[in-house]
């Protein structure tokens, strides 16, 4: 069988929400992280209170449409990231969140191996039929590791996004399961 | 083509209106009980149900409207008799970036097909660029949806995004579509 929690990079792990919530802060403020991963305002939430949203997450139990991981590398077993599935039962698809927010391991294949696992959990793990995400067109790092990993570009909603001032598109991707199994067997999509 | 006078609320045959407590409920329970319409109108698994949890919906929508400012409901009216004959909407509106989503639907299959989507589409359009300014408008429609396909492609509704067997209904996949409209290009249109 597979190892889904471990790469060649990094290892999936279940941070404590003290944790999580003290390197939040940190990457808070890199409005850069921010921008690259969210389309809302960035803002600085306190501590206490992301302790407590983290906290009532893990209160609430495992939820069968969420799925969150924290991920830590395996050199140096430093917590430098996220991702999170969120799960549309009915349809079987999975939305994909994802985030390096130490930048000191942005562009060096971490994010591409953790959105490989991601999708080996999604399509191994929780059987679904397609996996989705949505990306800004100003983040064209994150859009060449996710095509790496498999993705398809499928549309751009136009100019629905205004950053300093200029108006950029959002690009949505998805992968079915076949287009996935396909490349595991050794083809390239 | 418009100006300050031309009611926002007001078409040929229809107008917008604010939901009716009393009446409502029981018109739109009758909706839910057909499944075709329901499955046109919401990607969540169809069921039947009561005017009286449609009236706690409609107060759950009113408290929502109040606290998020993001959503914006009306109920289409018919002009002659003043009946509920549909609904409308602009939800999930991000005011940083002037975007936001459309829903539509005529309820009863007798008062389909009589121009009413394309004027309560008309006036939802102007009322998202006109008075709330936004940007842009999307709206997602399953590609069984033919009907609706036709309508936003009438509108000038440009297919952005394709998603892919993103819905599974009847015993098989159906792609998702993404619609999208500048305001830019209403604008123009108006000019045209």
């Amino acid at each position: 069988m597979r190892d889904l929690f471990r790469g060649k990079l990094v290892r999936l792990t279940w941070e404590e929400p003290d944790a999580r919530a003290k390197i939040e802060v940190q990457w808070q403020r890199d409005t850069e992280f921010h921008r690259l991963a969210d389309s809302d305002p960035a803002r600085m939430e306190s501590e206490k209170k992301l302790k407590e949203w983290f906290e009532k997450q893990s209160e609430n139990g495992f939820k069968p449409e969420r799925y969150s991981f924290s991920v830590r590398t395996l050199e140096e077993d430093k917590h430098i990231g996220f991702f999170v599935l969120w799960l549309d039962l009915i349809h079987n698809e999975a939305w994909v969140g994802i985030g390096i927010g130490d930048r000191d391991f942005w562009g060096r294949g971490y994010g591409t191996e953790m959105m490989k696992l991601c999708l080996q959990y999604a399509f191994t793990e929780l059987n679904v039929h397609r996996v989705s995400l949505g990306l800004h067109e100003y983040n064209p790092r994150a859009l060449r590791s996710y095509e790496k990993a498999g993705f398809r570009l499928e549309g751009r909603t136009r100019k629905d996004l205004t950053r300093e001032g200029r108006r950029y598109d959002s690009l949505w991707l998805g992968i079915l399961r076949e287009e996935w199994m396909q490349m595991q067997n050794g083809d390239q999509p | 083509m418009f100006d300050i006078q031309t009611q926002l609320f007001e078409a040929r045959d229809i107008r917008f209106g604010p939901i009716d407590h009393e009446k409502d409920p029981e018109i739109e329970a009758k909706w839910t009980h057909d499944s075709e319409f329901m499955r046109m109108m919401e990607i969540n698994p169809a069921r039947p149900l009561s005017a009286a949890i449609i009236k706690k919906q409609y107060e759950k929508l009113e408290k929502q409207i109040d606290e998020s400012k993001n959503l914006y409901h009306f109920a289409i009216r018919a002009k002659e008799d003043d009946r509920l004959i549909g609904k409308a909407g602009i939800q999930w509106i991000e005011w940083t970036n002037g975007n936001g989503w459309i829903n539509l639907g005529i309820g009863a299959a007798e008062d389909r097909r009589k121009g009413y989507g394309s004027q309560a589409l008309n006036m939802l359009i102007r009322f998202a660029f006109a008075e709330l300014n936004l940007f842009r408008v999307s709206a997602r429609v399953p590609e069984y949806n033919e009907a609706a396909i036709a309508l936003f492609e009438k509108f000038g509704f440009m297919e952005e995004v394709r998603r892919r067997q993103a819905l599974d209904r009847d015993g098989r996949r159906w792609d998702l579509i993404v619609f999208g409209l500048l305001n830019s290009e209403w604008q123009n249109q108006a000019k045209a």
